[in-house]
């Protein structure tokens, strides 16, 4: 049996979550077109980011080769959907085929890389991984009729059947829909998607297992918990994450420059993690809408904010530097101020406690536990 | 170029890479910090010397760069680092220096705009050459600074008490305390040397043959991470080796550029990330890294 108060507190949560969902599904219905665009970029992010906390969070493993992984998931779905050209290479498949086969070849080349990332540990898996955003800038410039090189290349429109995620017309129940209200319900059920799998995943076995190897990887594999492929599975599914966010990412830009996936986003969809909490699903939506939705909305209405000047003006910050700096300065805070804390867990009474061998080593009941949730 | 010229070049900027290598390294091994940071220091003491050189001469203006970027480097160890503590200490204190960079990269690139700045540096794009071998003057004094630095520091570190104190505190914290060591005095001291390591970096990553101060510079910086990781992350004499193969390895990947052509264009890049990845396979704590044993 739940305490009463833990129980009102998850049927509290769940009324924010589905009252929030409903005004996500509403919103079409009332913002204009820039609104739903800053919530297209924010879900991209956020889908992908997800993938990183499953990797960082949960597994335990750094990596700053996330945006190689969305960069797949874009150009792999540019490529298989697009026709066939002069000077550039497509399948013209349909583009729900070609979102998926891009989203499970970045799930191949994340198994390829699992050799090194089960070898190589902490901070040198994170500077090794830079290694996939440099070779993932190095083919999208050198493999120009796939990728359009640094000119860049349209991205077809989405469609499903024969409804098409294009800028006709479409009147639903008094409101005109026109590309990004389309787009808008397609991030969104995506996102929804992602986030409830993601949390299954957290709460599943695997989860679990991938907790106990990165709170203390000797005693995981003493437990009998097979190192090795949990993080591969993590790793395959983080990038798939990633790709997802790609795609979305894609459908956003409408036209696709290898600009949004150098290590600046890698470095983006940490801070997004970070900012939200490490392993607090949640949070990462949180941490979304600063990282990838703010830039947009600080350009907006920068006349209204101090310093900010205009991006035309040679002198002055632009909306996007403020946005950077307040991230920057964010990303320095949460980790100062050791934020987002540990959700309490209550201490076993005294004289309780189990002695143990290595005080050293983390406690793996209750805090670990807490934390992912 | 012929082959001596492309290793002697090499030589040249990984002796550079080598310095840059070092400061992440002793911070590392001091604080446990990756300082990620590292390559706005850099960004920071070579706009000052940019900005500086014509009112306070080249000299008066490294001599300014070198005590910025050196008490820069201490505030944000004295402010921000020394607060860390706790759960995945390590993975925190990294992201924290990200942080750190997002702040000053943007800083420095909206200050640099669309301009390229020139470091004003007294022996400009002059050449010397002996016989066959002809090299820039930049190139000659950055192997005969990069390597009076490295000499001097291996001698302080072995031979001096500030070089002891550094190795004991690194070595095993608790104790140095209780021998009456303070690893915090200590890691201050370490975090401003990797500040002035930086400032002098600098001067011979903008200078001759790059183009000069540019907004996007911040990127070179990051040659020398795989540098440090080479090594072993907290190996000195690792970083110095990382520093230079690194140097080579990408002087050589550009300097047969037409006969790599099936690799690509710009391959040059990319070839010190594919040299760690090898090397990590091989060894995943780098060439000279502690290795934690574990076995189960």
């Amino acid at each position: 049996m739940l305490p009463a108060a833990i129980k009102d507190r998850a049927l509290g949560r769940r009324a924010g979550l589905a009252g929030g969902l409903v005004v996500l599904v509403l919103l079409p219905y009332y913002v204009d077109t820039f609104w739903l665009q800053l919530g297209l970029f924010t879900a991209a992010a956020a889908v992908a980011a997800l993938g990183l906390n499953l990797l960082l969070g949960v597994g335990g493993q750094l990596s700053l080769g996330h945006a190689f992984f969305a960069a797949v998931g874009a150009f792999g779905y540019t490529a298989l959907a697009a026709e066939s050209t002069e000077g550039s290479a497509g399948l013209g498949l349909p583009p729900v085929a070609a979102a998926v086969l891009a989203v499970l070849l970045a799930g191949v080349l994340g198994a390829l890389f699992t050799p090194i990332a089960s070898r190589v540990r902490g901070l040198f898996l994170g500077v090794a991984s830079i290694a996939l955003v440099f070779l993932g800038l190095h083919l999208i410039r050198n493999l120009e009729d796939v990728t359009g090189g640094s000119v860049g290349r349209d991205v077809p429109e989405f469609a499903i059947g024969n409804f098409v995620f294009d800028n006709e017309p479409l009147d639903v129940l008094g409101v005109v829909f026109g590309r990004e209200e389309k787009l808008w319900y397609l991030a969104l059920a995506v996102l929804v998607v992602a986030f409830i799998l993601a949390r299954n995943f957290v709460r599943s076995s695997s989860g679990r297992a991938l907790m106990a190897v990165r709170d203390n990887e000797t005693m995981a594999t003493a437990m009998g918990v097979r190192v090795t492929i949990y993080k591969a599975k993590v790793l395959v599914l983080s990038s798939i994450y990633a790709a997802a966010g790609g795609v979305l990412l894609a459908l956003a830009y409408q036209y696709l420059t290898p600009y949004p996936f150098g290590l600046n986003a890698s470095i983006d969809y940490l801070a997004i993690i970070v900012i939200g909490g490490l392993a607090r699903l949640g949070g990462t939506l949180i941490g979304a809408l600063i990282v990838a939705g703010m830039p947009l909305l600080l350009e907006r209405y920068s006349q209204f904010l101090p310093f900010v000047g205009s991006a035309s003006e040679s002198s002055g910050i632009t909306g996007g530097e403020f946005a950077r700096y307040i991230y920057g300065a964010l990303i320095v805070t949460m980790i100062v101020a050791n934020l987002p804390r540990d959700r309490k867990v209550k201490p076993p009474a005294p004289g309780s406690e189990r002695p143990t061998a290595d005080n050293d080593r983390p406690a793996l009941d209750g805090e670990a536990h807490a934390r992912a949730t | 170029m012929n082959f001596l010229n492309l290793i002697l070049n090499g030589l040249s900027i990984g002796g550079i890479y080598a310095l840059i290598a070092v400061g992440i390294v002793i911070v590392f091994k001091a604080t446990r910090v990756l300082n990620f940071a590292y390559g706005s220091l850099l960004f920071v003491g070579a706009y000052i010397v940019a900005r500086g050189h014509e009112a306070l001469t080249f000299w008066g203006a490294l001599l300014l760069a070198i005590v910025v970027a050196g008490a820069l480097a201490w505030a944000i160890d004295r402010f921000l680092c020394r607060y860390v503590t706790g759960r995945e200490q390590v993975l925190r204190l990294a992201i924290l220096t990200l942080g750190v960079d997002i702040i000053l990269v943007t800083e420095m690139t909206r200050r640099i705009g669309v301009e390229t700045l020139s470091l004003g540096t007294p022996w400009g794009s002059s050449v010397v050459s002996v016989g066959p071998i002809s090299m820039a003057t930049s190139r000659l004094l950055a192997i005969v600074v990069a390597a009076a630095i490295l000499i001097a520091f291996l001698i302080v570190i072995k031979k001096t008490d500030w070089g002891i104190r550094m190795r004991a505190s690194s070595e095993d914290p608790m104790t140095s305390e209780l021998m009456g060591i303070s690893t915090r005095r200590v890691s201050g001291s370490v975090w401003i040397v990797a500040g002035v390591l930086a400032a002098i970096a600098a001067v011979f990553i903008y200078t001759f043959p790059s183009p000069g101060l540019q907004a996007g510079a911040g990127v070179i910086a990051l040659r020398a991470f795989p540098a440090a990781m080479l090594g072993g992350l907290d190996s000195i004499g690792g970083a110095i080796i990382g520093g230079l193969a690194i140097g080579v390895i990408e002087s050589l990947a550009l300097g047969y550029q037409a006969d790599l052509d099936f690799l690509g264009r710009g391959f040059a890049s990319l070839a010190p990330y594919l040299l760690l990845l090898a090397v990590l396979m091989w060894r995943p704590h780098g060439l000279f890294g502690t290795r934690t044993l574990e076995r189960v």
